[in-house]
Formats: structure tokens, C-alpha cells, sequence
């Protein structure tokens, strides 16, 4: 029996009211790092706020959030960043992870990387705590290798320009003032934010990737297979 | 009506918020394109300074511009605030880049809470607002400023003025925040092409460009009279009247109060500006001179990097800084296209007295010292802009639509005929270096594909209906232009239905061949104990694929 080939379905299984956001880019595989960076950032900088201190009376006080201006040496292209050195530490180890994965898979170069932002809500003993996202934003890349310089150099500017695109669709996005969490009390404050950062205080989130290129190799192997077969007969 | 549901705490609140958010927008905006990286830091302790809890530093100057250009008002439907970015080069062309318009409509949203809900969208779109300043193409070019060209802003209030920005701008959308007596709303109009209008234009130039060269450089400064001042007061345009330097109306005494001035230094010379008579003339679009400063802020300390903005081919020794914090009558205000122009040019030499002003601009500033323009200095201006007032009744001017166009950098549509005869041209370090460098890019002409007939689209046609749906030929598809929103072709810029034609006739499979189909069977053979390896090693990814089948 023939089998239908298709692409691994996403793992993340997206809750009822979980908005879906999806991202595409081609990059050269050096400026993967940056490209991921750039995106994830500019996603939380709009998904963070200052610290919450909590006072009397159920009011809080929100601490303030800094920007720092960041520029890619492989891209033409800058962005803004929180001004958190732990936060952009976690997301360089989530982007180092993937890219390493996807060079690691084959010359396909395929892959994506999500941002999830969710809720906990806590069960009762002896359940665990459910994550129920909220928001999740998936990022395709898809690594192009590129012959010579001069098309480095092209390459350079254009995925610059593709950078301020998808910039232009995230804030197009935050910009809908969708559903975000109520703002929680303080015994609340965990399942909502992410309280571990000493000086900013993001939504709760997690971030995984997925490498679509082992498969796509066979895919192609048993295609060409079945091409090779119906000539045959 | 309106008000009525809205307390007037709230009301208070709304306009404060209002207030604020104008100010804070326009120190982003200005901040962006001063040409250096901006750092602010995180704070988890609450200061009560810092509005929309985001660390903005606040130029004084440049807040001072705001509250005049707003003069005690807020953004309202038909009257919107807008921060107009320009360049201007070191021969003293410019033109407008971008339009920042922060604007309000009549759609209420009477539900929402100002104190928590609002205040939060305005925090949140302040954030677009800090990324969407960065992905303009003014970034770009505001970071490379201070050789052969600095970025001017100009805030203005009243109705939006787009006809600067040359044909085909494009407007970006920051963002909305309803609010109980309207939505702000928050956008950017952008030039997209530094190129030339129309090679009729060009054509027209080039006695014009003598006339501002002999303008500029053989006019020793300042002894040129006025031909037709501008009058910014004029108050049929913006229908206010200017109160004083001190505004009255002003409401800034809680604890949302703005950074104080420590942080920031800026210094403004008086003195300078006192010796800078405007030189207008009827056919120039005289250009734009706001606050020309590149500087660095970072921690208390300022460094002046002098705009080398000489004339024509004088010692481009000259920095660039003008008097601000002047009143509204102060012409760097004052240039509009088809409006009027006051603005004197960057002098070449530096004017009588101001030497040890000179002096004074050019060192570092240590520590934290802020000289601001006394009120005396608005008094003196007076007599300087009064006399550079009056209507300008220039014709569109064609000098301020020539752009000479920068090769890969944001051009939109390619320019076919444009020959530059020489280099005396405005704007004439952004001449292409490399013509045919376009045409030459594989990128944006990709190679033929080739046309041969394939074997295997010839077999499947012989077979009669054997499932092929191409029975005719290519042109039986008619392909729509698909854009799927976030997903767009990006190495190659060909659409689907150029690419469905370009790759529907592929060149014949060389395994399929015959004589090398022998050698491929041979090398699959060979290679096929390896892929087994391999999928032997990837079986449980294989089963947990079958498993997502059934």
C-alpha cells in the first residue's frame, strides 16, 4: 500500500483559546542565531513587563523595563532587546540549541522554533499542574547555502529587510489587544509570570524546536522510488 | 455626553496619560535616529518616574520642542502631532525621510479602564513604537550620520503633511489604543526611494543646482536678506496661540514626573544661533534644521561628535548645533514642503563671536552640567525670526524631489534611466556605485531555466490519462497570486506563478537516462546497506511517524 507522505505535525497541540502566530525565514545557516534572536526578542519585549511589588491592600507597583538597541554582525539589521542579561541568556541557550540541532540534521536545513506563552493552573494533589497556553508564536527556517560571496553580501541585506517585515507583523499582532491573562493577585503571580528574573518579569513561556529534516530526506528517497517504479511497468 | 460617563479623576488621568505618551513618543523617535545604540536599564524597584514603566531617557531639549509644538494641547481629532525626520547632506540639500503621526480619532471605547487598561496599551505600544523606529529604512541611515549628512527632526501640531515624503511612501502602522474619548492612534509615513522623481526632473536640475550651489557657497554668511520669510505663527495653520516659554497649563506636579534633567546634558548655544539671519529664496526649498546632534547617551556623559556639515567643498570643520529650546517662532521649526522656509544654512566659517562657543560645542561634557537657553535668548531671536517670517509662495521646487538612489539599499522599483553626469549632483554619495550590479544579481534574475522537453512529461502524455492533469500545456493553469500572510518567497523574488512556469518543464532527469541510469542503479545498490544503517538507527522516529498516520 502506498503511503502518503507529510511533514511531522507540530507537537504542540494548541489550547481553545490559543492564538497561533506563524513566521517564515531563509537564512544563510551563520545568520541563524541572530535571526531567532531578533524575533524572540522583539516577542517578549512586548510580552514583559517590570517587576510586580506587591503591597497592602492587594495594589502592586510595577518596577520599570530598560531597552537596549542590539546590532547582528551577520544581518544588516538591529533590534531592540529588554534590557535583561538573564533573559537574553535564555533565549541565546534556546537558539543555540537549534541551531546547533539543525546543523547537526543534513544539508536540508529545516526547522522551527516556537514561543509559547501560557498558563499554569494549578490541580489538586495527585494531579499536576496544567500549562494552558495562550499565545503561541511558531518560527520557520529554512537554511539556504549560498555559493559565493556576493551573494553573501545580497543576502546580508535582504534578510535584513525580511527581519523588519516580520518585526512590522509581530507588533501588527500585539497591536490586536487579544486575550492576555488578567493580571493576577500575588498568590497568583506564578502561574501567570515568570517571577525567577531579577529585573523583568516576562509571561510565563517555554520554547522548543523541531528539526523537519530527517524525514524530508526519505521523503524524497521514496518518492524518486515510486517515480523510478511507474516507469518501470 | 461624552464626558459624563468618564469621571474626572479619570478624565485628569486620561489627559495626563495622554500627555505623557505624546512626550515619551517623540523622545523614542528622536532618540532613534540620533545615530547611536540606546541603552536604558531594568530597575525591579519601582522609581515613580518612569512613565508606562519603561526606561526612556527624556532630552530636555527635545521635550521642550514637544510642549511648544503641543502648547498646551493634546492630540485630537484633526489635530495631530507629528515628528517629522529629514536628512540633510553637507551640501545642504535635504529632504524629508518619515512622518510619525500620532493622531486621534472619534471611535470611544467607553468601557475600557483608563487607569490600568489604558495605561498599559500606552506602555505597549510605546514597545512597538521602540521596535518599528528600527526597522524604517531613517535607521539605517540616521546611523551612518555625521560625515556627509545628518538626520533632522521637526515636531509640528496640526493637520499631517505627507506631500514631502516624494511618490509611493509607505505608511507603517505602530499601533491603536481606544480610550473613553477617542483612539490614539500611532503611525509612520516613509520615504521609500532615494531616487530621482521622474528623469524629467532631472532634466530640469541642473541650473537649479547652480543657483543653490552659488546660494550656499559664494554667499558669504551672513550677509544674505530674506526673500520670503515664513511665518510659523501664523495661526490659521495650527489655530493656537503661543503662550510663553512657561507654560502655564502645565500639570506635572505627582510623581509621574518625567526624568529629571540630570541624566541627560545637552548644550544649546545662544549665541550661535543669534548670527544665523535666514537665507531664503523663492525657488529653494530651503532646508530643515532642527536639532542637529549626534551624541551618545550613556550614563551622565555627552560627547559631541561634530556634524561635519561644511558648504559646497569649504573645511567641513564645522559643528553642527543649533540653539534650541528658542521659542516658537524659532525657524528650525518652520520648513514644510510648499509652506515656508526660514532656515538659515549651516555657515561655512564660523560667525563673529562665537569662537569660544565653538570651542564649547566641540569638547565632551564631563559630569552633569545643563545650560539652557535663557529667556532672554527667545527675546533676541525674535527680531531674527520675525524677519524670517512671511509667507513663502514657492512652486513645488523640484530640488527637493532629486535623490540620487543608493544601489541595494531600500529601493522598491528600479530605476532604468538614470545617468548622473557628474558628482556636483545633491545628494551625490548615494549615486549607485555599480550600476549594473542589479542586473547582474542572480537574486533578483534568476538563470533560465532551460526549455527542454522531458522524457518523462512526454511518457506520461503518451500514456494517455494516467492521472496527468497537464493535458495541453502550462498555460492551462492559471495561477493566482497567493500571499499567505507571515509566508513570503524570500531568497528568490519570484511568485508562485512565475515559479510554477519556471520549473514546470524540468530538464530530463539524468537517472533517468539510459546510460546513467545503469550507473545510479549501481550506486544505489552500493549505497543502500548505509541507508538501512541509518534507518535502522531512526526506527522509533519512523513508528512514531506511522503511529501520527493512523
Amino acid at each position: 500500500p502506498r503511503r502518503t507522505c507529510r511533514c511531522v505535525p507540530s507537537r504542540a497541540a494548541p489550547a481553545m483559546n490559543c492564538r497561533a502566530e506563524v513566521l517564515e525565514v531563509s537564512v544563510e545557516g551563520r545568520q541563524v542565531e541572530e535571526a531567532m534572536l531578533a524575533v524572540l526578542h522583539t516577542i517578549l519585549l512586548h510580552r514583559s513587563t517590570g517587576k510586580f511589588h506587591y503591597k497592602k491592600e492587594g495594589t502592586y507597583s510595577i518596577g520599570t523595563v530598560g531597552t537596549q538597541d542590539v546590532d547582528c554582525d551577520f544581518i544588516d539589521f538591529a533590534y531592540v532587546r529588554v534590557s535583561s542579561e538573564e533573559l537574553d541568556r535564555a533565549l541565546r541557550k534556546a537558539v543555540g540549541e537549534f541551531k546547533d540541532a539543525l546543523r547537526n540534521s543534513g544539508s536540508d536545513g529545516m526547522g522551527q522554533i516556537s514561543l509559547e506563552f501560557y498558563q499554569k493552573k494549578k490541580s489538586r494533589w495527585p494531579f499536576s499542574d496544567e500549562c494552558i497556553p495562550w499565545e503561541l508564536w511558531t518560527i520557520k527556517v529554512n537554511v539556504v547555502n549560498l555559493a559565493n560571496e556576493q551573494e553573501r553580501q545580497i543576502c546580508r541585506e535582504k534578510v535584513g529587510e525580511k527581519l523588519c517585515e516580520k518585526i512590522i507583523n509581530i507588533v501588527e499582532v500585539m497591536n490586536r489587544h487579544e486575550y492576555l491573562p488578567k493580571m493576577p493577585t500575588q498568590s497568583e503571580v506564578d502561574n501567570v509570570f515568570d517571577t525567577s528574573l531579577k529585573d523583568v518579569q516576562p509571561y510565563l513561556y517555554k520554547i522548543s524546536y523541531q528539526i523537519t529534516d530527517s524525514l524530508g530526506t526519505s521523503v524524497t528517497t521514496t518518492m524518486r522510488r515510486l517515480i523510478k517504479d511507474t516507469l518501470a511497468l | 455626553a461624552m464626558d459624563t460617563d468618564l469621571s474626572s479623576q479619570d478624565r485628569k488621568d486620561l489627559d495626563k496619560f495622554i500627555k505623557f505618551f505624546a512626550l515619551k513618543t517623540v523622545q523614542v523617535i528622536v532618540q532613534a535616529r540620533l545615530g547611536e545604540k540606546i541603552c536604558t536599564r531594568s530597575s525591579s524597584s519601582p522609581t515613580g518616574s518612569d512613565w508606562f514603566n519603561l526606561a526612556i531617557k527624556d532630552i530636555p531639549e527635545v521635550t521642550h520642542e514637544a510642549k511648544k509644538a503641543l502648547a498646551g494641547q493634546l492630540p485630537a481629532v484633526g489635530r495631530s502631532m507629528c515628528v517629522e525626520i529629514s536628512l540633510k547632506t553637507s551640501e545642504g540639500d535635504s529632504m524629508e525621510l518619515e512622518i510619525w503621526c500620532l493622531e486621534m480619532n472619534e471611535k470611544c471605547d467607553k468601557e475600557i479602564k483608563v487607569s490600568y487598561t489604558v495605561y498599559n496599551r500606552l506602555s505597549l505600544l510605546l514597545k512597538s513604537l521602540l521596535a518599528i523606529t528600527r526597522v524604517t529604512p531613517a535607521y539605517r541611515l540616521s546611523r551612518k550620520q555625521g560625515h556627509e549628512y545628518v538626520i533632522l527632526y521637526r515636531i509640528y501640531f496640526g493637520e499631517v503633511q505627507l506631500s514631502g515624503l516624494g511618490e509611493g511612501f509607505q505608511t507603517v502602522r505602530v499601533g491603536t489604543v481606544g480610550t473613553p474619548v477617542g483612539t490614539i492612534t500611532l503611525s509612520c509615513a516613509y520615504r521609500i526611494n532615494l531616487a530621482f522623481m521622474s528623469t524629467r526632473q532631472f532634466e530640469r536640475t541642473p541650473p537649479i543646482m547652480g543657483i543653490i550651489i552659488d546660494h550656499f557657497v559664494d554667499r558669504p554668511y551672513p550677509s544674505s536678506s530674506p526673500m520670503h520669510p515664513c511665518n510659523y505663527r501664523a495661526g490659521e495653520d495650527n489655530g493656537a496661540v503661543y503662550p510663553s516659554v512657561e507654560d502655564s497649563q502645565e500639570v506635572c506636579t505627582t510623581s509621574f514626573s518625567t526624568s529629571p534633567p540630570s541624566q541627560c546634558v545637552f548644550t544649546v548655544t545662544k549665541a550661535h544661533f543669534q548670527t544665523l539671519p535666514p537665507v531664503v529664496t523663492d525657488t529653494l526649498k530651503v532646508p530643515v534644521m532642527g536639532l542637529a546632534f549626534s551624541h551618545q547617551l550613556s550614563n551622565s556623559r555627552l560627547s559631541y561628535q561634530p556634524a561635519a556639515l561644511g558648504v559646497g567643498s569649504a573645511d567641513m570643520g564645522y559643528p553642527v548645533l543649533f540653539a534650541g529650546g528658542l521659542n516658537a517662532a524659532h525657524p528650525h521649526q518652520l520648513i514644510g514642503p510648499g509652506k515656508e522656509g526660514g532656515i538659515p544654512p549651516i555657515p561655512s566659517q564660523p560667525a563673529h563671536g562665537t569662537q569660544a562657543d565653538q570651542e564649547r560645542m566641540c569638547t565632551p561634557l564631563d559630569g552633569v552640567h545643563y545650560s539652557a537657553a535663557t529667556p532672554s535668548s527667545s527675546e533676541d531671536t525674535e527680531t531674527v525670526s520675525n524677519s524670517s517670517e512671511g509667507k513663502c509662495g514657492s512652486p513645488h521646487d523640484p530640488l527637493e524631489t532629486i535623490f540620487i538612489r543608493k544601489v541595494g539599499a531600500f529601493v522598491n522599483k528600479p530605476i532604468n534611466q538614470v545617468t548622473m553626469a557628474n558628482l556636483d549632483i545633491p545628494f551625490a554619495m548615494f549615486a549607485p556605485k555599480n550600476v549594473e550590479l542589479e542586473d547582474n544579481d542572480p537574486m533578483v534574475n534568476p538563470p533560465e531555466s532551460p526549455e527542454t522537453e522531458s522524457p518523462l512529461q512526454g511518457s506520461l502524455h503518451s500514456e494517455g490519462s494516467s492521472g496527468s492533469s497537464t493535458g495541453n500545456t502550462h498555460d492551462d493553469f492559471v495561477m493566482i497570486d497567493f500571499k499567505p500572510a507571515f509566508s513570503k518567497d524570500d531568497i528568490l523574488p519570484m511568485d508562485l506563478g512565475t515559479f510554477y512556469r519556471e520549473f514546470q518543464n524540468p530538464p530530463q532527469l539524468s537517472s533517468l537516462s539510459i546510460d546513467i541510469g545503469a550507473q545510479s542503479m549501481a550506486e544505489d545498490l552500493d549505497s543502500l546497506p548505509e541507508k538501512l544503517a541509518v534507518h535502522e538507527k531512526n526506527v522509533k522516529e519512523f513508528d512514531a511517524f506511522v503511529e501520527t498516520l493512523q
